[in-house]
């Protein structure tokens, strides 16, 4: 019984690992995840107070060493808002003259608000699930947000459900560049450590500075069209390693707690080449 | 061991219910960064009450709804969680647990077994981000945030099981304590 089981894992896993992404098995796997959409759609409506309850007493532990990091970063904060201010009304103006109404200039975009149903609990894998699918035009490879920034991208659709692969997840890759240097480079992150994203891969530039932001660099050119259209926010310069050409970052999304987010559904047309 | 239909059906929905509230709940709540995970606890709860043979039945079935559920490669739960349910069942064959604490430290092991299975067939598989040092952490957190989880979730599994179950190693203890014959005071 036992050299049958394990027989029959490492031939399913065989065939998997083998078959493309409309293979037999991706269907039937899809199909689970249909059927098991509604259940688990109510069952994390059930169990909110449960999750949030336990939420707390997890955020209680953390809290603390959160406290002194935060304390020191609010220093930092305070000198730079007052150049924030100024960027901020040079901003406005801009975009007033430019005629964006849309934040991130996502005008082209539809949108799909989802609420988060499930996650997966391994360390290798970040993904969530949401509770919108094909049925409301969700489509594979579509970027994911929340108001804060950048959560992902659509990995799997079902009807009535889709799982969305984090920028955490060490399978994802997003073109960024730092906003106020143009230095560009892919978001990626190593498995064990989602909380650190890297900026790799950087391109020649003016140095990167400690509280940067960073953000999709979209389109670069016509033939390999990034899936994020530029400009939505991802993280903050945390860190820079010029040692290992590497800049360390802290998503603005709340990534480990989130309930709901927005699909970006509807491409926009064809944008020209964004240059930095 | 003879298998009731009732035992099955309890067993399969036992371990529904509780992957769905791990998917659903669970999963979305961290603790020391790392969020619980429960399939582990599952099946060596139930290798270490029926033996190893459901165990690693349980462990394959578990482990084959996780990969289907999350749409991860199939198969690579399934041989991690049959590790564990196979040597939590052995345990009980071979060593004939009874301690009220087993659970615990079986609890830990299995986890830190179905982490570092996943993990080792994450590599083989080829694994396509760099891989942080933390990740040892990020396990060692896991098995701590289990072996807390792991009491409650075997008494519950052992509830829900109790009147189908072979042999009840705490049952046959007490059983033995109160029987005449055995008693030392008997023989004086």
């Amino acid at each position: 019984m036992l050299a049958l089981l394990v027989g029959l894992s490492l031939a399913l896993l065989t065939a998997y690992f083998g078959e493309s992404r409309g293979g037999p098995l991706h269907s039937v796997q899809r199909g689970v995840l249909e059927a098991l959409a509604p259940v688990q759609d109510g069952a994390s409506r059930v169990l909110k107070p449960f999750r949030d309850l336990f939420g707390w007493a997890g955020d209680t532990l953390d809290a603390k060493g959160e406290r002194d990091k935060l304390k020191r970063e609010n220093q930092q904060l305070r000198q730079q808002a007052l150049a924030g201010e100024a960027a901020v009304r040079e901003n406005a103006q801009l975009k007033a003259q430019l005629g964006f109404d849309e934040q991130y200039g996502l005008t082209g975009f539809g949108r799909v608000t989802a609420r988060v149903t499930g996650g997966n609990p391994t360390l290798w894998y970040r993904t969530i699930q949401i509770n919108k699918g094909s049925d409301a035009g969700v489509r594979a490879e579509q970027p994911v947000v929340t108001g804060d920034g950048l959560v992902g991208k659509v990995l799997e659709v079902a009807p009535d459900t889709a799982q969305v692969q984090l920028i955490t997840d060490s399978a994802s890759g997003v073109s960024a560049r730092v906003n106020n240097s143009g230095v560009t480079g892919i978001v990626e992150t190593k498995v064990g450590n989602p909380s650190d994203l890297l900026l790799d891969a950087l391109s020649p530039g003016p140095p990167v500075v400690i509280g940067a932001r960073v953000v999709t660099s979209g389109s670069t050119t016509s033939r390999l069209e990034s899936l994020f259209p530029p400009g939505i926010p991802i993280g903050q310069v945390t860190r820079v390693d010029d040692a290992a050409k590497v800049v360390h970052l802290k998503a603005y999304a709340d990534l480990r707690r989130l309930e709901f987010v927005q699909v970006l559904t509807t491409r926009a047309p064809r944008q020209s080449a964004q240059a930095p | 061991m003879t298998v009731s239909p009732g035992l099955v059906a309890r067993l399969a929905g036992l371990c529904l219910v509780l992957l769905i509230v791990q998917l659903a709940a669970v999963s979305q709540v961290m603790v020391l960064g790392v969020s619980a995970d429960l399939s582990p606890l599952i099946v060596m709860s139930v290798g270490l009450l029926l033996g190893s043979v459901p165990g690693a039945i349980v462990g394959f079935g578990a482990g084959l709804f996780v990969d289907l559920a999350l749409v991860q490669t199939l198969g690579v739960s399934s041989l991690s969680l049959l590790a564990v349910g196979y040597g939590a069942g052995r345990l009980r064959e071979l060593r004939d647990p009874a301690h009220a604490l087993l659970p615990l430290a079986v609890g830990a092991a299995a986890t830190l077994l179905a982490q570092t299975a996943f993990a080792v067939l994450q590599f083989l598989l080829g694994v396509d981000g760099p891989v942080s040092f933390l990740l040892v952490r990020q396990i060692v957190a896991t098995v701590v945030v289990n072996a807390a989880l792991a009491l409650p979730v075997f008494a519950l599994v052992r509830r829900v099981l109790l009147r189908h179950m072979p042999e009840d190693p705490r049952r046959r203890r007490r059983r033995a304590y109160t029987t005449g014959g055995l008693s030392p005071l008997s023989r004086s």
